[in-house]
């Protein structure tokens, strides 16, 4: 499930075989405790390992496993955990993905409404962000630790507090119920984390780059498009991944945004929605979650070295 | 750029605080108008009265009043959620990281296959919630989940526990019987979950930039593992088990989505966030449902004092 650039990665810093970490041997003369918590630990390493295999995996597999088999084979044996060549069928996915209209469930549109609003967020919160990573990084203006302040209690700010104002505000506008207007929540929610991981990677670039484009008559802006940007796509890419997955995975605003128009929901709403219902075999639905979880990991794990160390670059410095 | 005061710097670096505030201006002008202007107005809305049928058309500037205060209060069910929140916040804050810490540590050595391990501990945390819910609650439902198919035939309960429906059971341990809140566990397991991974993250990057040296050099004094762990790694790591725990509750204690998607409040998992929703929607009283968030907000701020005040304390900047 990992992707090539992921396996690429050097794990071992001087890569020592496992064992030479632990080299100075114990001295003799007290083996016990030493020994006996040395064996303990080698063993019981091997078990926690496995055990959090089995417990992050396990829904994963099942969701996969439900969604290929019919209804009637899950009811008759629930405790079945393979899909035997004989039961194994796609009809969960055709079902779910035929438009309403042809008797489905209609995720095709709702994949399409999430894309539409993630791929928006996504390019207009960098548009936003961009620039405004740049100042907060390096230049010096009036007010730069308040909104800094500002920015971070933006950030960790929860949606609940905020949905109600935000409901009242879009009702007035006219823009609850509109695609539009969720994507404007969406790049509030999501510029404030997005300036903070592109400010830990335009740090990165050295000042006296910067400053050679200065001497040679570039204006800051100039500075900004011909020397950091390029310098930064890849941390760009990743910030947009990011702001990707939060968007696609977003649900309260979804719900009270567009609950009422069937046509506007997105797949997380779709899903939530439908698995109310009695009417819908389980298994379609399981389909349905792979559908909406599946775009997420191919995001996720194309980036995940990116991602994780923009996301704990504060938590290293320690 | 003080140390220099020719006219020449002096005017590049008040350009550049120009071009600072230009640049800004844009996050700046979508923060204030989706974050911090419905946050002032939603202070506004928890001391007027208004209904949800009233929001398209009632002016903003009515009358003040206290009343949805004193309903919020006066219900004694505020307490009762504020009091499920704590234990559901503090719950989830001690398994998640809890969980992450053994998982760091677990994976700390390099070893054959380490990438594909950290990158599927990471899965709970990147998949869509409304997804991982919905498989939660199909493993774990009386009638055909695999939880309870599992432990009627392998572990010979005599009947399908309703994880996520039943308020409260009596668990007897050597003839001492425990009421235990089933569904609230439930919950909180699925916090621990979903969440380990965020821990997990932050505490194996910082595992990964401690030195070598101190360890080593209690090796050779003859420290066992656990001692080692004890005296010399878990100190390390004390920061950012802070840092996370504040940040975790800070998240927590709003959490919306999961309980919603989950038990939907339901069996004695109401926390504060489903009872603002509840108010919203159910009782279609904004007012009352703004007074709830704020009062949820008062205690969101005291966590963001706390943890800003955490971050300047270890010499960070915002």
């Amino acid at each position: 499930m990992s992707t090539p650039a992921a396996q690429t990665r050097p794990d071992a810093h001087g890569t020592p075989a496992p064992t030479s970490r632990t080299a100075p041997s114990p001295p003799r003369r007290r083996p016990t405790r030493y020994a006996v918590e040395r064996r303990i630990f080698a063993v019981l390493r091997w078990v926690v390992i496995a055990g959090f295999l089995l417990v992050t995996l396990l829904p994963f597999y099942y969701m996969v496993l439900l969604s290929l088999k019919p209804i009637e084979s899950l009811l008759r044996d629930p405790a079945s955990v393979i899909v035997t060549p004989a039961e194994f069928t796609l009809r969960a996915y055709e079902q779910v993905l035929t438009p309403v209209s042809a008797g489905g469930q209609g995720f095709g549109t709702f994949l399409l409404n999430s894309a539409f609003v993630a791929i928006s967020a996504v390019i207009l919160s960098l548009i936003v962000a961009v620039p405004g990573a740049y100042a907060v990084a390096r230049l010096p203006f009036f007010g730069h630790r308040q909104v800094n302040a500002l920015f971070l209690a933006a950030y960790l700010f929860p949606a609940i507090v905020m949905a109600i104002p935000l409901f009242v505000l879009f009702t007035r506008l006219g823009l609850r119920g509109s695609l539009v207007g969720l994507v404007l929540v969406y790049i509030a929610q999501t510029v404030p984390v997005a300036i903070y991981m592109l400010r830990n990677y335009l740090e990165t670039v050295p000042v006296s780059v910067e400053e050679a484009g200065l001497v040679d008559g570039l204006s800051r802006l100039g500075v900004l498009r011909r020397i950091s940007l390029p310098l930064i796509t890849p941390s760009i890419m990743a910030t947009g991944l990011f702001i990707f997955m939060i968007a696609w995975n977003e649900f309260l605003f979804a719900l009270l945004f567009l609950v009422e128009k069937r046509e506007s929901w997105t797949v997380s709403l779709g899903l939530s929605q439908l698995s109310g219902s009695a009417e819908i075999p389980t298994t379609v639905l399981m389909a349905g979650s792979v559908v909406l979880t599946l775009p997420i990991l191919i995001v996720f794990f194309s980036t995940e070295r990116l991602l994780t160390g923009g996301l704990t670059a504060g938590a290293e410095k320690g | 750029m003080t140390s220099t005061p020719t006219s020449r710097r002096r005017t590049l670096s008040q350009r550049d605080a120009r071009t600072g505030i230009l640049l800004m201006s844009p996050t700046l002008f979508i923060v204030l108008a989706v974050v911090v202007l419905p946050l002032v107005w939603s202070i506004l809305i928890a001391f007027q009265q208004l209904r949800l049928l009233e929001i398209g058309t009632a002016s903003p500037f009515r009358p003040l009043t206290t009343a949805n205060f004193e309903r919020v209060f006066a219900s004694g069910e505020l307490w009762v959620s504020l009091g499920t929140t704590f234990v559901y916040t503090a719950g989830s804050v001690l398994l998640s990281i809890t969980l992450g810490l053994i998982a760091a540590i677990a994976v700390r050595k390099p070893f054959r296959g380490r990438t594909f391990v950290r990158a599927a501990f990471l899965l709970p945390y990147v998949a869509p919630v409304v997804a991982v819910t919905f498989v939660w609650r199909t493993m774990l439902s009386p009638q055909f989940g695999i939880v309870n198919e599992a432990g009627q035939s392998v572990f010979g309960w005599a009947q399908p526990i309703p994880f996520l429906s039943e308020a409260q059971r009596t668990l007897e341990v050597l003839g001492a019987e425990f009421p235990i809140p089933t569904a609230l566990m439930t919950a909180i397991a699925f916090e621990g979950w979903r969440y380990f991974p965020f821990a997990f993250l932050f505490l194996m990057a910082r595992l990964e930039a401690l030195s070598a040296e101190t360890e080593e050099a209690a090796l050779v004094d003859g420290a066992t593992p656990l001692q080692s762990f004890r005296y010399i790694v878990l100190p390390q790591l004390m920061p950012v088990i802070a840092l996370l725990a504040i940040l975790r509750t800070i998240w927590t204690f709003n959490e919306f989505d999961d309980i919603f998607l989950l038990t939907g409040g339901a069996a004695g998992t109401g926390v504060a966030s489903v009872r603002v929703y509840e108010f919203l929607t159910v009782q279609r009283n904004v007012g009352a449902a703004s007074a709830q968030s704020l009062i949820l907000s008062l205690v969101l701020i005291v966590m963001l004092a706390l943890y800003m005040a955490l971050l300047r304390k270890r010499g960070e900047r915002l």
